[in-house]
């Protein structure tokens, strides 16, 4: 397929000086299930520059979130290597912040204790603690929530408060599993803006697992796209929009049918795969 | 209670009422009519009578003797209900006490539940009643033994909830912790623990209500005092009417404990989602 627009190119060009900061190196992954062998990552080369915002694109069952936990250190790959600031992962730490699609918060602290959680571990004193939890709950506007338990918070704000604790942290690299699918759309909206506020003010680097396409022209810097079983890279598509992006723009919207395309292909194989699965039982 | 929920209007009161109340009057009409003996089945004024007899003080009030509150709760039943819910806390104390933390290990590590597992499958099918000759034999009478039959009926439910407790605590959670930092410490402390409460909680409720009924048959066997002794005591006398007066009384009792246990539950369990109110 030949490139149709200028912003998506094949090769990562350089948006700016900054170093390396997630070097992912011939990373493979496998799982067996069952007597079947499932190749989840295949030949996986990718290298994520600090302050770079990353959506991780793809059909279900194309690795992405597999990827995203080898970074995290939550399952290491059965091949190769991933290094961050040229240290290789073998297992999960603040360093790396991670955000849940289904929130995993705890449900038997209050949001201020859920977000005071990773400061506790850290051995910080309580007056340091109190200070940047209240400073999190005002940026995350949670400050009136402070003392509810999870049950009783909508799924947004919850996932307010699970990005309130991993920015506690102030880890370098935040990682986002699907963190907005399960949300309503006004809320998904609302909080990617908040998002993209909170990393353009303290830059950090972000590892953001969607299925959607929009979400990832609306947020990324660079969208890796991904194939379905095996799991590689199809492409690697830098979104060259000035922020905040406009979805009826005409360039979007080319972005968007572009993309659409590459991930159609991908979910066109995971159905068949799927039908073929449930036909042979 | 709140005006939200109506708990308690004169409708769902009346409705509620109903059946006792012509049960009630099913058995005075029974007793009335001369149909059956008094011995066998006592009107329920009798019981009533009784009952309230069974409350009050036995002596007459002696002001030298004692402070006006120590007398009116010197009466038989009130020394009896709290023998039963000494022996009833101290067991369940003992026997929860034991279970938790071995429970706790047993859900956490695979190997300490490998090397206790075969021992408590053999153990717990045997009922805690099995155990009153061997409790006698070493405990001889009184309180020891009957403390030792209930911290046994408490202890099952409680350790095999613990251990399905920690076993299920969700992933995610672990998860997340361990992305947080946590130590291993940490973990078992402030996540593992309290995710696995909810499974806690309700094999102690199961674990009481096992004690409960443990109190009363040891009380018939080993001990002097309480409101299992005082009902077979009763039927020494063919007191019918002390008996009934007697278990209606160990039913208050009960329900207070499944009421206190509720209402720990409820506190502990504040964070929980689904929780019945």
């Amino acid at each position: 397929m030949k490139p149709m627009l200028k912003s998506v190119a094949d090769t990562t060009p350089v948006p700016d000086a900054a170093p390396v900061q997630i070097q992912v190196r011939g990373v493979e992954k496998t799982f067996a299930v069952g007597a079947q062998k499932i190749v989840a990552l295949q030949n996986i080369d990718l290298d994520i520059r600090k302050g770079e915002f990353i959506c991780l694109l793809g059909p279900s069952g194309c690795g992405k979130s597999t990827l995203l936990n080898a970074v995290a250190g939550f399952q290491p790959p059965t091949k190769g290597t991933v290094t961050v600031d040229g240290r290789t992962i073998t297992e999960p730490g603040p360093d790396r912040g991670m955000v849940f699609q289904e929130y995993a918060l705890f449900p038997w602290m209050t949001v201020a204790q859920n977000v005071a959680f990773g400061l506790e571990i850290k051995g910080m004193s309580k007056a340091e603690i109190a200070e940047k939890v209240e400073w999190l709950l005002q940026k995350l506007h949670l400050q009136d929530f402070r003392n509810r338990f999870p049950k009783d918070l909508s799924g947004g704000m919850r996932q307010r408060v699970a990005i309130a604790r991993v920015l506690a942290l102030d880890s370098p690299i935040l990682l986002m599993d699907e963190p907005f699918g399960a949300l309503d759309a006004l809320t998904r909206r609302t909080l990617q803006d908040e998002l993209l506020r909170i990393w353009e003010e303290v830059g950090k680097t972000i590892l953001f697992v969607t299925h959607s396409i929009e979400e990832s022209i609306y947020l990324a810097d660079r969208i890796i796209v991904m194939t379905y079983r095996p799991g590689t890279i199809k492409r690697d598509v830098v979104v060259d929009m000035p922020r905040p992006r406009d979805g009826s723009a005409p360039e979007f919207n080319r972005l968007k049918r572009e993309l659409s395309q590459m991930v159609m292909e991908e979910q066109q194989r995971f159905s068949q795969d799927e039908i073929r699965s449930v036909t042979a039982d | 209670m709140s005006q939200a929920k109506p708990r308690f209007s004169p409708a769902a009161v009346a409705r509620g009422a109903l059946v006792p109340v012509l049960a009630i009057v099913l058995w005075q009409a029974l007793s009335s009519s001369g149909l059956i003996n008094q011995v066998v089945l006592p009107s329920p004024v009798a019981v009533v009578e009784r009952w309230w007899a069974y409350l009050l003080p036995t002596e007459p009030y002696d002001p030298a003797q004692s402070s006006w509150i120590l007398w009116a709760l010197s009466g038989e039943m009130l020394f009896d209900a709290w023998s039963s819910l000494y022996r009833v806390v101290l067991g369940f104390a003992v026997g929860a006490g034991l279970a938790l933390p071995l429970g706790l290990a047993m859900g956490g590590n695979p190997r300490v539940y490998a090397l206790f597992d075969p021992l408590m499958q053999v153990l717990r099918p045997i009922p805690p009643i099995a155990y009153i000759p061997l409790a006698i034999l070493w405990f001889g009478l009184g309180n020891p033994p009957a403390v030792f039959l209930i911290a046994i009926g408490a202890f099952f439910p409680v350790l095999m909830n613990t251990i399905a407790g920690v076993r299920h605590v969700d992933g995610i959670y672990l998860r997340a912790a361990r992305n947080l930092g946590a130590g291993r410490l940490t973990m078992f402390v402030r996540v593992i623990l309290p995710a696995a409460t909810p499974y806690i909680l309700a094999g102690a409720r199961i674990g009481i209500g096992t004690a409960f009924i443990v109190v009363i048959v040891s009380e018939m066997i080993a001990v002097n005092s309480g409101l299992g002794f005082r009902i077979l005591e009763a039927r020494e006398f063919m007191w019918s009417d002390k008996i009934i007066a007697g278990m209606f009384t160990i039913g208050l009792l009960g329900l207070a404990i499944d009421i206190g246990m509720n209402r720990l539950n409820n506190h502990l369990l504040r964070w929980h989602r689904g929780l019945e109110n």
